[in-house]
């Protein structure tokens, strides 16, 4: 055997776990809720804040729950892509408005458009916690039994939405 | 118009790198003349043309063209004149670019200062420049286009990366690049070798100072990244163990093993093979880096824009160049022939032992790097762990010590055979004199760590050694000791430097680690703080108006016994494109220490949460690196390059005169 060939060996394992790297998403963390039932809470709606929602209300339904604000910079990205969803599907979207003024958020969508069957207020963050959001905008995915089973980390793309989120909507409205 | 004229020159500089990689080579293969003579020509043109992309590019990005995409990205028509040039490669695309760039004036160089090389040597080195150059060309043209219009055009620009916005940054990566860049001639040089067949002690004499000088470049790359962290990300560090830092620490670890590995082959003729793949590795590892910060494929907080179709390509091209490289010296090293013989204790021993540590060093980086990857991919994607400082700092301090212990013997050390007595009577002085102060100075200090001791060891270890080395080196000149002196010839000196450059940067971060003090408070105003002898007075914050940003400007007052001594103006800055918030700290630099002050958040109107650090010697970190770097400056001055060009130019003059 040649030994000098062992440089060559190492760098071809090295080559094949790149190439086995390339694939996978380092920021894709799998998160601890999936699988789990949605965290309860109950909030007042932003743009009627006399009326409460609390995910119960949601029971058989298969919906989504965006976080977003109007401070947040890639909120603006999806933002488009969540609007043409809402008018193409007729799947709820439930705004989780993280850490905004109330003001500021109902300004937002009027200029932007507005996506959501509606929006709650979550002024302090304390839901956020709950649902572990450690960066807006997250998305997810909850079945009618009210377990979440998605959940997208940063903006909604076009691969996400059409690659992930809608086939998993069609399989569990179907359940 | 610009634009596309930018597109057409990387075209055009693409088809030459093409026929540069190609004809030369074979010319050198089947020793065709013709074909030779046309490397030094070819680079010459590529360099134009790559250039005139490059100006397109920073023109565009001068008149703020929004209908490029690139410029609509990462520039604003409100950014300052001096970052909109830098913008050019602020971006993916304007860096892989400047890359480019950088690689085409290291060619060029090669072309005017190489003359003197064996025509075939000289063309096989610009061929296998002009290869890696095709293959850079096409990664910009394929997947990276910096010219790519934008139809309609943005009415105005998404503004340069805030963080980028920083003295530092302009000039990092350009120093970072020609580093990097600068491995491919020392690679070149090393495959041109194995090509020919021809691996002596002149092939190491050739790549000795374009490895030195591209070393150079790296450290001061490197340093200038990690101060422009201290500068711009408020949190008072400076090295992090980013993965992308590590892509830049890795090459600079095996560079610095090459530099010492190929003054061996030079002057002994022995460890060829070994300096051989060293070349290959420290080219590999800067295409390597490159592969991670493009790809994606680790989490940074270099967020570049990622697209798994750049990292494809980028791996297939790492295959062909890292994998043909290595297959062809796999085939040709066990036909090189040993070098001097030497025994057991001799200075190439004390350099081997250098050279395995910090080449185990670089190692044990890759694989803190690379491990979260390496475990996502065998766990199939449901592990996600990230590896941190502890394990860097558990694995590095080991290893690093007895290297810069050894760093101390290798210079007073005979070649071929040397012996432990006499070491021990040169460096008995140097070895009491460090372990007094590291045990004498935590004692009058009242108390510090192991850390603290083994890092003032070592550092005055160094000090002393390079003392010692200096003495014993002139013993045997005649003379006053300033005559003496200056008769040893530049690139000892430049040696002598650098490794006392070691000694400043060990104590720079041995004294920062013990004794830095840092405080985070909330501070309403007229509030004071005292750290150190200081008394911070917080005077509350003024709004000002920067060209693209706003900011909130505090004053904190820095008290001593009473009186004012220093006013500091910490920033919180929002940019008007972005939106993006910025801490911009205030620092005062001393050679003692600095003050550093940066604005949190504020908390109320009259209130904010303000951080103070005191960083005794953290200039030294810097300082340290900045020795370094000159001393291989020192180096590449030296009379024997220039003695042996200016003989050679003779006798080039004399042949043609015949």
């Amino acid at each position: 055997m040649n030994r000098f060939l062992l440089p060559l060996g190492a760098f071809l394992v090295l080559l094949g776990f790149l190439f086995v790297g390339l694939k996978l998403n380092p920021r894709e963390v799998p998160s601890p809720l999936i699988g789990k039932p949605v965290p309860e809470f109950t909030l007042p709606q932003l743009h009627e804040p006399a009326q409460a929602f609390s995910p119960r209300s949601m029971r058989g339904r298969v919906w989504l729950l965006n976080v977003w604000a109007s401070w947040c910079v890639s909120c603006r990205d999806e933002h488009p892509l969540l609007v043409e969803f809402a008018r193409s599907h007729p799947v709820a979207v439930v705004g989780l408005n993280y850490k905004d003024k109330p003001g500021d958020a109902q300004a937002w969508l009027a200029q932007l458009g507005n996506p959501y069957t509606l929006s709650v207020s979550d002024l302090d963050g304390r839901v956020g916690i709950d649902f572990g959001v450690y960066g807006v905008p997250e998305t997810f995915v909850i079945d009618k039994q009210g377990v979440i089973r998605y959940k997208q980390i940063g903006p909604v793309t076009t691969d996400a939405l059409q690659g992930k989120i809608l086939p998993l909507i069609r399989e569990l409205e179907q359940g | 118009m610009i634009p596309e004229i930018g597109q057409l020159a990387l075209i055009l500089a693409l088809l030459l790198a093409v026929v540069q990689g190609t004809l030369p080579l074979a010319g050198a293969q089947r020793g065709v003349k013709a074909w030779m003579a046309l490397s030094r020509p070819l680079a010459a043109g590529q360099l134009l043309f790559v250039a005139v992309a490059f100006l397109c590019l920073t023109w565009s990005f001068l008149g703020s063209d929004f209908s490029v995409v690139n410029v609509a990205k990462n520039s604003n028509s409100q950014l300052p004149a001096h970052y909109r040039i830098a913008a050019t490669w602020g971006s993916h695309e304007g860096s892989m670019l400047l890359w480019v760039l950088m690689l085409s004036l290291w060619m060029q160089a090669v072309s005017i200062f190489s003359q003197s090389l064996p025509r075939e040597m000289l063309s096989r080195v610009l061929s296998v420049m002009g290869l890696i150059s095709v293959g850079f060309l096409l990664f910009l043209l394929l997947t990276s286009n910096p010219f790519e219009r934008l139809s309609p055009p943005a009415a105005e620009g998404n503004d340069l990366n805030p963080l980028l916005q920083d003295p530092g940054m302009v000039a990092h990566p350009p120093m970072l690049y020609m580093g990097y860049v600068g491995f491919s001639v020392a690679f070149a040089f090393a495959i041109a070798a194995l090509l020919g067949g021809r691996l002596d002690a002149t092939w190491a004499r050739w790549s000795r100072p374009w490895t030195t000088a591209a070393w150079c470049f790296l450290t001061l790359g490197i340093l200038i990244g990690s101060w422009w962290a201290y500068n711009e990300l408020g949190w008072g560090g400076w090295w992090f163990w980013d993965p992308v830092e590590n892509a830049s620490f890795m090459p600079w670890l095996v560079g610095t093993a090459l530099v010492h590995s190929l003054a061996v082959t030079e002057k002994r003729g022995a460890f060829k093979r070994w300096t051989v793949l060293l070349a290959i590795c420290a080219f590999s590892l800067s295409l390597l880096g490159t592969f991670l910060v493009r790809s994606g494929v680790l989490t940074s907080v270099h967020a570049f824009a990622t697209d798994p179709a750049r990292g494809l390509f980028i791996l297939v091209f790492l295959a062909l160049v890292i994998g043909g490289a290595l297959m062809l010296f796999a085939l040709r090293a066990p036909h090189v022939g040993g070098g001097g013989r030497f025994e057991m204790i001799s200075r190439e021993t004390f350099l081997l032992a250098n050279n395995v540590l910090l080449i185990v060093a670089a190692g044990s980086v890759l694989l803190g790097t690379l491990y979260p990857l390496v475990l996502d991919a065998l766990s199939g994607g449901q592990t996600k762990i990230s590896v941190g400082p502890p394990y860097f700092e558990a694995v590095f301090v080991p290893l690093m010590s007895p290297m810069v212990f050894l760093m101390g013997v290798g210079p007073v050390a005979r070649w071929k055979q040397a012996a432990l007595p006499e070491l021990w009577t040169l460096l008995r002085w140097a070895f009491a004199v460090s372990l007094a102060s590291a045990v004498l100075t935590p004692l009058a200090a009242g108390g510090g760590s192991w850390g603290l001791r083994l890092g003032l060891f070592l550092a005055i270890w160094i000090l002393a050694a390079t003392v010692a080395s200096v003495r014993e080196r002139i013993r045997n000149f005649r003379g006053a000791v300033h005559e003496r002196l200056a008769m040893q010839p530049r690139a000892w000196w430049g040696m002598t430097l650098a490794h006392l450059g070691v000694a400043v940067f060990v104590a720079g971060v041995t004294v920062v680690g013990t004794y830095e003090t840092e405080r985070d408070v909330r501070m309403a105003i007229g509030d004071t703080v005292e750290m150190g002898g200081n008394v911070f007075r917080f005077d509350g914050t003024t709004e000002v108006t920067g060209p693209n940003y706003r900011a909130a400007r505090g004053t904190v007052t820095v008290l001593r016994d009473g009186r004012e001594v220093l006013v500091l103006h910490p920033e919180k800055r929002t940019y008007n494109a972005s939106g993006m918030a910025m801490t911009e700290a205030a620092i005062s630099t001393g050679v003692l220490g600095d003050l550093y002050v940066s604005l949190g958040e504020p908390i109320n109107a009259r209130s904010w949460s303000v951080r103070i650090y005191h960083k005794p010697l953290v200039t030294w970190i810097w300082s340290g690196c900045v020795l370094m770097a000159l001393g291989g400056l020192l180096a590449l001055t030296d009379r024997r390059y220039r003695l042996r060009s200016t003989q050679q130019q003779r006798e080039t003059a004399v042949t043609s005169a015949a």
